[in-house]
């Protein structure tokens, strides 16, 4: 019988310890838990745990304090950015994260999120953009692509009608405020990694005082797609990739010689 | 300590300062900006913090914020800006988490107008924000008051973890008075064990939120609140009486109503009328025991606001029907004058009191004429 000799092994791959070890409530197949695992990656890599408040959203990552293991306190829809204001200049020497929907985040909190931009708000956003709203059932989000049917798109969105969507990142990297602003996707291993640097170079703007960082990352929504979580990934790839293109859109001077 | 001329607005500004104030955010209204501009230069001159908004939504949502990060924080605002508040307020009412809001009360509904008024007893005293929790509300009637009010205010927010709002008339919010400032308090340099502070690596992580998905849990969270209310009700009545050790009857009024209200009544007194006045503080806990009891000795309470009677049902459910019960208001930004209330006072002692009907019907029976004559 052969023996495996486990004496000199290392540890590679571990849970990270800003992410408590339990089962979440996201749908099989959506991407909020690879997001979630590469945001507490980044803050273990970075030491930053400790010193880390964040702030919850309205939609499926409402609970997301139930995951991340921090201080966190739970935002009323679209506001975070509002609430991560309030705390980080009561704390400025913390680290604060809000992690918002595109619905959250571009419909209800536009305001929010724009201001805190403009202000150059010390915060990292992690935005999720899944060109629906989740939580409520899949209805129509402003991230929802022309075409796309939705459950109160049912047709499919009607530009005429509905409007188009906004691209979030795009617009808010005009704004003075804004220090590292970009794009990435969740779709496979390889954008997943890059998604990953991001997410390191969002709270390195932050550590560093740059102003406001975010990361919009492209997402499945398997449940609400009405797709099974690997025609998702390929929906995403064919479908969000040429209206979302992935790219930086600011990066603060100070960040482009930074690599990890 | 001196007394100086002070602008209600700043006053009432600097109190908070002297009380310890951490952190305010706010956005400009008007009858409320000087306390924003006020509010702009003194925080930063002592290395606290001051931020403008976007939008009321974003100022009292940067209070929450820094409130659950444990700060001292409030936010002033006029009453379209409470309005834009009120989702802030019951999700701050639900996660528990103290903060002061100063509301300078103007004419409404809708844009109205920026004159003195106090229609935002309603909202704020019954509610605004959805779901069942209740905030202290207290009602200056000076300047004065106010300082001394709002200076006492973080302390009584902590101790509850409640919201306090302080409602002032847009009179008081921007006439200037004699007032005598409270000492500078110290800024608190300890974060509270339950705040999002970071853990520092000492202690279990500390999560505020006012979701509560099973209901079974968020009743259990309501019953707390109503528990921490019932105990706001017996420690934080606050009222002040004037002339009632003999009155037979009794003006209730509160903050400029009750002001205007004290005039008419010592003109009264002067022309041998027996009338006091009962000027609640605290409208909300509001003094029912209070009005409950004065009911042995009165003939009839005449209750003067400026609005249509939001206070005045509050009076007919205390007093229980125990004693006639008669109206004065105006609404919309208009102040009535101590004559007009005069005038009530001596009819009432004159003709006596009607119980038929509703006191708010009877009012607006004659206010039509009152308007047209003026």
């Amino acid at each position: 019988m052969a023996t495996t000799n486990f004496e000199n092994m290392q540890v590679i791959y571990q849970h990270p310890e800003s992410l408590l070890d339990k089962n979440t409530h996201y749908c099989p197949g959506c991407t909020h838990g690879v997001a979630h695992r590469l945001v507490a990656e980044v803050l273990d890599e970075m030491n930053l745990r400790d010193k880390t408040i964040g702030v919850a959203s309205v939609g499926c990552s409402v609970f997301a304090y139930n995951y991340f293991d921090f201080d966190f306190v739970e935002a009323p829809h679209g506001r975070a950015p509002a609430m991560a204001t309030g705390v980080k200049r009561v704390h400025p020497d913390k680290i604060v994260l809000t992690y918002q929907g595109d619905g959250d985040l571009i419909s209800i909190g536009t305001g929010e999120i724009t201001h805190a931009a403009a202000r150059g708000e010390n915060i990292t956003v992690i935005f999720i953009n899944n060109a629906n709203y989740g939580m409520t059932g899949g209805q129509m989000a402003p991230t929802t692509l022309p075409g796309q049917k939705t459950t109160s798109s049912p047709k499919g969105r009607d530009v005429e009608q509905a409007g188009y969507p906004i691209r979030t990142s795009e617009m808010l990297a005009t704004l003075d405020g804004a220090g590292y602003i970009v794009r990435r996707s969740l779709h496979d291993p390889k954008h997943i990694r890059q998604a990953k640097k991001a997410i390191r170079m969002a709270f390195e703007t932050q550590v560093r005082g740059l102003g406001f960082s975010m990361v919009e990352l492209l997402s499945t929504c398997p449940t609400n797609w009405h797709l099974s979580p690997v025609e998702a990934t390929h929906w995403l790839e064919e479908n969000m990739l040429p209206f979302y293109p992935l790219d930086d859109f600011k990066v603060h001077p100070a960040l482009k010689n930074l690599n990890f | 300590m001196t007394r100086e001329l002070w602008k209600g607005n700043e006053a009432i500004a600097e109190a908070a300062v002297r009380a310890g104030l951490q952190a305010y955010f706010g956005y400009p209204i008007t009858p409320q900006t000087e306390a924003l501009e006020y509010m702009s230069w003194r925080l930063p001159d002592l290395g606290r913090v001051f931020l403008q908004a976007e939008s009321e939504l974003g100022a009292i949502n940067m209070v929450y914020g820094a409130a659950c990060a444990g700060a001292r924080t409030m936010t002033t605002t006029s009453s379209p800006g409470t309005s834009l508040m009120m989702e802030g307020l019951s999700y701050i009412a639900g996660t528990e988490v103290p903060m002061v809001l100063v509301d300078v009360v103007r004419g409404g509904p809708g844009l109205g107008n920026i004159a003195p008024a106090q229609g935002d007893y309603n909202q704020i005293v019954h509610g605004g924000g959805h779901g069942d929790y209740h905030p202290i509300v207290l009602a200056p009637a000076s300047i004065q008051e106010a300082v001394d009010i709002v200076y006492q205010t973080f302390d009584i927010a902590e101790k509850y973890r409640t919201i306090v709002i302080v409602m002032l008339d847009g009179s008081i919010g921007q006439m200037m008075e004699p007032a005598e400032m409270p000492p500078m308090q110290e800024v608190r340099k300890v974060w509270p064990a339950w705040s999002a502070s970071s853990t520092q690596g000492k202690r279990e992580r500390n999560v505020l939120t006012s979701i509560y998905l099973d209901p079974k849990d968020m009743e259990k969270t309501n019953l707390r609140l109503m528990k921490t209310w019932q105990q706001i009700e017996k420690n934080e009545i606050r009222y002040k009486e004037y002339f009632m050790d003999d009155a037979k009857f009794a003006v209730v009024g509160f903050g400029s109503a009750g002001r205007v209200a004290l005039s008419a009544v010592r003109a009264a007194r002067a022309e041998g009328i027996p009338v006091g006045l009962f000027r609640p503080i605290s409208v909300n806990p509001f003094p029912k025991q209070q009005i409950l009891a004065l009911t042995d000795k009165m003939d009839g309470f005449f209750v003067v606001e400026m609005n249509s009677g939001m206070m005045l049902d509050d009076v007919l459910l205390a007093s229980q029907g125990r004693i006639p019960v008669e109206f004065y208001g105006r609404m919309g930004g208009v102040m009535p004058f101590p004559d007009e209330i005069l005038r009530e006072i001596r009819r009432l002692h004159a003709e006596g009191w009607k119980a038929e009907g509703h006191p708010r019907d009877r009012w607006l029976a004659k206010l039509e004429q009152i308007i047209n004559e003026e």
